[in-house]
């Protein structure tokens, strides 16, 4: 019978951990992208960090920045920026307030997630200061005003005249706080 | 040069044949426990057709919607859920385990292997199918219904929006990945362990080595396809948020690892028939395939870069520019490899004496009508204008043209091709024409005019469509349903044959046949090469 007698088994055994670490592969692909979006500055994503503050303006040219907020069904608050646009020199820096106020008898937390478009701006959009680095506790019925500090990056590319700045507001999750 | 030299030694293979016992149990409990690859290989390809039908019944229904404009039959949730069923079913129930069945019955042949390497596995990946699809299926009786978000499944719909069928649909992907990766493992356990003393690598029928890349990609991608199916699971029902922004997560993530497995996915579906097409068509052209070295190579070119083109699928989700122009250029890479294919193909038949028996009629339709689909694809991977193609009829004429006029009417061409083997009678010739012709002509009817309404703007699953598409729409549904009729003539030549109504059919079957399977007599015994034929070194 020759080869029939060959042992399967290790050969076997080295697809099985293949498909394995595949499995594992598909998971790993999140870190994977976020890693390279962050490398690339692709996606619209901006840093949610702090900013380095600005250090020179440019008056030779202005762009303008749009503000939209809207919110998840999850969470029961009006959310809005206090003015739609301004116009401002690349390097100036400006602080617009997004009002929340939680429409329902309950405490919760919320959390906003921001998006830059055109995505390929979205690294020349730098936020000093802004609600999104944290959570946002709100009581029943409470309101406050949330600010966002930010500047535009002188280097931004000619092309670009107009920077649409995106809040997402969702509750954050699993963490309703008790009265 | 491949096949061309194989011989096995006198009087290996039929040695069972005569006996009257060859120890299988019968009635049921031989089709429940058989190890035997030709039972195994039956039974996928049993279930492949009656999936099929399944599948097929629910683009009926679609298709009777979609017949006049407005709502008739059914309302929009249930045909989103009939969409999203039949492309489930077809995809995973009819296509992938037919090309499984016709491994299990074909491979161990062609290499003259006396079995499947891991016969109780194969056992298992088989019957782990009927408990996948009745899992799903099981949702349409559900209140809520069956899955409703598509087959590709995308968040927020299948979490966010969908209802607790979601969790029976995941759990029933998770088994037919699991059917699947065995079956792959084992096709490649058999081919690289149980081939034929002398049968190399380059003498391997281009079945076999299309077959064994298939089954690398199987390998590769179902256990992405369970990984993404069960983030969809634990965001629905164990709050991560994997693919939800409140928790930090991204839902274009799903749609990337979802393609990372999508993707290969298409050429699992596709490489297999590529393989039937190339023993097709040297048998009836009389000829040895042209280029073999040239299609195994350009087989593995078309496996590699299908990993490396899945955001081709998502032009439209805001990528960068530069990440849009890298996936159109690797996806129009890929007609280099295929188009090798396809001329291999024609060189093959060229200045060949031909006979047009049904296989080879369906081989050449094949030939014929998967490169309208693959230059539809073309048309696609034009970033721009994918822009303006995305989501519509243009999109389903595309892929209904590589998976039917494609994949099944690859399989429907190697069932009338190797029928004669496995049941020992010629199929009848005029039914198996008047199937190829009924079919030629209602599936044109049916896919052909898809691309003028996508073109002109009619978007895919929807249940209700705008006034101007209503008499193309009418004439679509009526080559849906002659095309669903004419299926019924195949089945009435399967069941013949079954039956072993028909003239016998000699070991040869077809004159110009070449390879291992056809030097073991028809019907091919219970069990064959149990001494390994010897293959010739020629040249």
């Amino acid at each position: 019978m020759g080869n029939q007698n060959i042992s399967h088994q290790p050969l076997l055994r080295k697809l099985l951990v293949v498909s394995i670490a595949m499995f594992f592969f598909g998971f790993a692909l999140i870190p994977l992208y976020d890693v390279f979006c962050r490398l690339t500055g692709l996606n619209g994503k901006t840093a949610n960090t702090v900013a380095a503050p600005s250090t020179r303006i440019d008056t030779s040219r202005r762009i303008k920045v749009e503000f939209i907020a809207n919110r998840d069904d999850s969470i029961p608050w009006n959310f809005a920026p206090e003015i739609n646009s301004l116009e401002l020199n690349p390097g100036a820096v400006k602080v617009v307030n997004f009002h929340v106020k939680n429409l329902s008898a309950q405490a919760m937390i919320g959390r906003a997630v921001p998006s830059v478009s055109p995505g390929a701006a979205a690294r020349y959009f730098k936020k000093i200061e802004c609600f999104c680095f944290t959570e946002q506790p709100l009581d029943a019925h409470g309101e406050k005003a949330m600010p966002v500090q930010f500047y535009i990056d002188p280097q931004l590319p000619a092309e670009y005249s107009t920077i649409t700045l995106s809040y997402r507001l969702y509750k954050s999750q699993g963490q309703t706080v008790t009265r | 040069m491949n096949q061309e030299n194989i011989q096995p030694i006198d009087s290996t293979a039929p040695h069972h044949h005569d006996q009257v016992d060859d120890h299988k149990p019968r009635g049921i409990s031989r089709w429940l426990y058989t190890t035997n690859h030709k039972d195994i290989g039956t039974l996928y390809l049993l279930f492949s057709l009656l999936m099929l039908f399944t599948g097929g019944s629910m683009a009926m229904v679609i298709r009777a919607e979609l017949f006049q404009p407005g709502l008739q039959f059914v309302d929009p949730h249930f045909f989103n859920q009939m969409t999203t069923v039949h492309g489930l079913v077809m995809v995973f129930g009819a296509i992938m385990p037919a090309f499984v069945g016709l491994a299990n019955w074909m491979v161990p042949l062609m290499i003259g292997a006396p079995d499947m390497a891991l016969p109780r596995m194969n056992n298992w990946s088989f019957w782990l199918l009927p408990c996948a699809f009745t899992i799903l299926l099981s949702t349409l009786f559900m209140e809520g219904g069956a899955p409703a978000a598509g087959w590709t499944f995308y968040v927020p719909l299948s979490t966010t929006y969908s209802n607790d069928s979601t969790a029976f649909f995941v759990f029933a992907v998770h088994l037919m990945g699991i059917s699947s990766i065995m079956g792959a493992m084992n096709i490649i356990v058999t081919i690289f362990n149980l081939r034929a003393p002398g049968m190399t690598w380059m003498k391997l029928p281009l079945f076999v080595w299309t077959w064994i890349i298939t089954a690398f990609l199987l390998i590769a991608v179902m256990p992405v396809l369970a990984g993404v199916v069960t983030m969809v699971l634990t965001d629905k029902y164990f709050g991560t948020s994997f693919f939800n922004a409140a928790g930090g997560g991204d839902p274009v993530m799903f749609q990337h690892i979802f393609w990372f497995f999508g993707h290969p996915e298409v050429y699992i579906m596709i490489l297999p028939a590529f393989g039937i097409i190339s023993s097709i068509v040297p048998a009836f052209a009389r000829k040895p395939l042209f280029g073999y070295e040239s299609m195994v190579i350009a087989t593995a070119s078309i496996a590699f870069l299908s990993f490396i083109v899945w955001a081709h699928h998502m032009f439209t989700t805001g990528m960068p520019v530069a990440a849009e122009l890298f996936f159109m250029y690797t996806t129009m890479l890929i007609a280099v490899p295929t188009g090798v294919k396809v001329f291999n193909w024609v060189a093959t038949m060229w200045r060949g004496a031909m006979t047009f028996e049904t296989p080879m009629m369906f081989a050449i339709a094949f030939i014929v009508l998967f490169t309208i689909g693959g230059f539809s694809g073309l048309m696609l991977a034009i970033t721009p204008a994918d822009f303006q193609y995305q989501d519509t009829y243009f999109v389903v004429a595309h892929f209904h043209y590589v998976l039917v006029t494609g994949a099944l009417f690859g399989i429907i061409a190697g069932v009338y091709f190797w029928i004669p083997k496995w049941t020992g009678v010629m199929y009848s010739e005029r039914l198996g024409q008047c199937h190829f012709w009924c079919s030629l002509v209602s599936v044109n009817m049916l896919f052909f005019p898809m691309h003028f309404v996508g073109l002109a703007g009619m978007p895919r699953r929807i249940p209700d469509y705008a006034l101007q598409f209503a008499d193309m729409n009418a004439f679509i549904s009526i080559g849906g349903f002659l095309f669903g009729l004419s299926q019924l003539l195949f089945v009435a030549m399967v069941f013949r044959c079954i039956r072993r109504k028909g003239e016998k059919a000699s070991a040869q079957v077809w004159e110009g046949a070449e390879g291992l399977e056809w030097q073991i007599p028809s019907p091919a015994p219970y069990h064959t090469f149990q001494i390994p034929p010897d293959i010739k070194s020629g040249h």
